[in-house]
């Protein structure tokens, strides 16, 4: 099924997609960068977006496959809770924000904030991303293909942060820790599965909480 | 300062942390005083002739808009900060009057939906908990972007809090002091909050309103900006607003009192007849809601409160062992909600604390409370000649105070005299 975005506005879109049964496929030509594509998906469905998405493109879903074939905005899958979210460009910012489950790819780079607030998903940008990416998060993993900005994961809580190339500084508490065989194994798997064939996995930093902010002491 | 306040910084070396709002003398709803009907005026008869409580909030964009039977709602409060048991009972008592209770930081348990009729699900800037499950099963979303005992922090909750429940809810680790994120992750600024308004619709099928609340510190420019974004409600949280932890200083100092706020908020909201405006921070008594009303909220919310009608600070409990004071606290003027260690088990994570609270004798007393200060707001419309509460309006109204009178915009009493008029 098709639905034209130059035709058909995103709530009637929304709604389209939402009545969708389980199995189907659902493509958006023309998004134009419109917000709120593919939304609050609950079915496993695919909607692929054949543009450039605006804000929020498979925010808050669960079960379903969202495929942007060109650029998002930002949050793309923030508040996921299972499912694939991918964009086949770039991201803007705050992608996959406190994403709690499901997997959020990025085949080009990520802007600020990726994987901001993270709660248990799965976050893997094949190239670069901005300042503060895995701020406060708290669960989950993020593999980073490229290069990461400033602050890398600040204030980090359980979640941790696979970097292949260079990380321009670490944020505060966070922490380069040996890389174990679980590890590795793990981003091989990662990287295999996705197609990220420029990742060693055995030439990645580990990036993880240092645990000093998690206690004041007593109140 | 007191002299005890510094020692207690020099025994920390670092900020104290409490619950409750702030303590401090500033301009409240006392400093004014109602205008009734005389020989100018026609009032209502008290006891026979109908005054309407009936509220409707979010008619703007929403299917569903949430109906309450009183002008007064519950304010969004954690299970975490507030135990499972006072949760229920506050969700009982809600429904038994026909008001809505909210959620907090930390999502939504299934005991306070299956016990709130109406229940408000709040979009924190921490997401804790945050379910598009429960979203959808909520009667209205609340964006949360500050609250009137800390605008502009975040939430926080001590570790003896952070429980297994608590912590699994959160994704947290079992026991650590939680310091919750103080901006949304995935917006910033009015532009963004349109688009994230318009993202909780699509995730609802524009079923429920979306309510904004704001901590009241530059009232008139935040609510407008809200109304710009597409709130279906403004909920303005004053500088007395509760908390169950957070800074001594920030509660004592940020902030404007609700008393200023109601007003800026109302004149904000001039254009935007259709949103609604609720009013919280410090609201105890049904003369609090009816000048609220008057001043231009269509609600009020009550946090603190409730609490204490259901039993908070309260003396006439004998626990025996493990009281007030083997808690290091004092009856009447305790603040320890942060501790965990609330001697009436509602401020608390503990299941022998929170046992002592029985949430359907809880859920009574706060019922009661609600219908007494409907009461008391609806005595207090009659007798200003209004068949109606929300046709309460401030000329209704006069200050007892400069402050007063300057802040509210009402004449001082016994003159025509409105400062900077």
């Amino acid at each position: 099924m098709d639905i034209d975005l130059s035709t058909t506005d995103v709530r009637t879109t929304n709604a389209a997609l939402r009545a969708l049964p389980a199995g189907t496929t659902a493509r958006l030509v023309n998004p134009a960068g419109k917000h709120n594509l593919a939304v609050g998906l609950t079915e496993p469905i695919t909607v692929e977006i054949d543009g450039t998405a605006g804000y929020y493109a498979g925010g808050l879903g669960k079960n379903a496959t969202v495929l942007v074939r060109g650029t998002a905005g930002w949050g793309a899958g923030e508040n996921l809770m299972s499912g694939l979210v991918q964009v086949d460009g770039d991201a803007s910012q705050s992608l996959a924000a406190s994403a709690h489950g499901g997997t959020i790819v990025v085949r080009g780079d990520a802007s600020l904030r990726a994987g901001i607030s993270l709660k248990g998903a799965t976050v893997l940008v094949g190239g670069d991303v901005g300042d503060h990416c895995g701020f406060m998060a708290q669960a989950g993993t993020i593999l980073i293909g490229g290069d990461a900005g400033r602050g890398l994961g600040d204030s980090l809580y359980e979640a941790v942060i696979y970097v292949a190339g260079k990380i321009k500084d670490l944020g505060a508490d966070a922490r380069i820790e040996d890389l174990t065989a679980e590890d590795v194994e793990l981003i091989a798997d990662l990287a295999k599965r996705h197609g990220f064939d420029h990742i060693d996995p055995e030439n990645v930093k580990r990036v993880a909480s240092a645990k000093q902010l998690y206690h004041w002491g007593s109140p | 300062m007191s002299y005890d306040d510094i020692r207690e910084r020099a025994r920390l070396g670092r900020y104290p942390i409490r619950g409750g709002g702030a303590r401090r003398k500033i301009p409240t709803f006392d400093d004014l005083t109602f205008l009734t009907a005389s020989a100018s005026r026609y009032p209502l008869e008290g006891y026979r002739e109908h005054c309407a409580t009936r509220t409707v909030l979010g008619a703007k964009n929403a299917r569903d808009p949430v109906v309450l039977e009183i002008p007064i709602t519950i304010a969004g409060m954690s299970f975490g900060a507030l135990s499972a048991q006072a949760k229920e009972a506050l969700g009982r008592a809600a429904s038994e009057v026909g008001t809505s209770t909210t959620t907090g930081d930390g999502g939504m348990t299934p005991e306070e939906r299956m016990s709130s009729k109406t229940l408000v699900y709040q979009c924190l800037p921490s997401r804790y908990g945050f379910n598009p499950d429960d979203l959808r099963a909520a009667d209205a979303i609340e964006i949360v972007l500050g609250q009137g005992a800390k605008p502009g922090g975040g939430g926080m909750l001590m570790g003896q809090k952070l429980g297994p429940r608590v912590a699994a809810m959160r994704t947290l680790p079992e026991g650590i002091d939680q310091r919750s994120a103080c901006r949304h992750p995935d917006w910033t600024g009015p532009d963004d909050l349109l688009i994230k308004i318009e993202e909780l619709r699509e995730a609802t099928g524009w079923r429920v309103p979306v309510f904004v609340k704001i901590g009241a510190t530059r009232v008139y420019h935040d609510v407008r900006l809200a109304a710009v974004a597409g709130a279906d409600v403004v909920v303005v949280d004053g500088m007395q607003g509760g908390t169950g932890a957070t800074q001594d200083v920030f509660i004592e100092h940020t902030g404007i009192p609700t008393l200023a706020a109601v007003r800026q908020a109302a004149d904000a909201l001039a254009d935007f007849p259709e949103v609604k405006l609720i009013v919280s921070g410090g609201i105890r008594s049904g003369a609090d809601v009816a000048k609220a009303l008057a001043l231009g909220a269509d609600a009020v919310s009550i946090g603190v409160a409730a609490l204490v009608a259901l039993g908070c600070n309260d003396t006439v409990h004998d626990f025996g062992p493990a009281s007030y004071d083997d808690l290091g606290t004092t009856p009447g003027d305790c603040t320890a909600c942060h501790t965990g260690g609330c001697p009436v088990g509602i401020a608390t994570q503990s299941p022998g604390l929170a046992a002592r609270l029985d949430p359907v004798r809880g859920a009574q007393r706060v019922a009661n409370y609600l219908r007494a200060l409907t009461m008391e707001t609806t005595m207090l419309a009659r007798a200003c000649g209004k068949a109606d509460v929300h046709h309460l309006e401030p000329e209704d109204l006069v200050a007892l105070t400069v402050e007063a009178a300057a802040m509210a915009r009402v004449p001082l009493a016994g003159t025509e005299w409105i400062p900077g008029r």
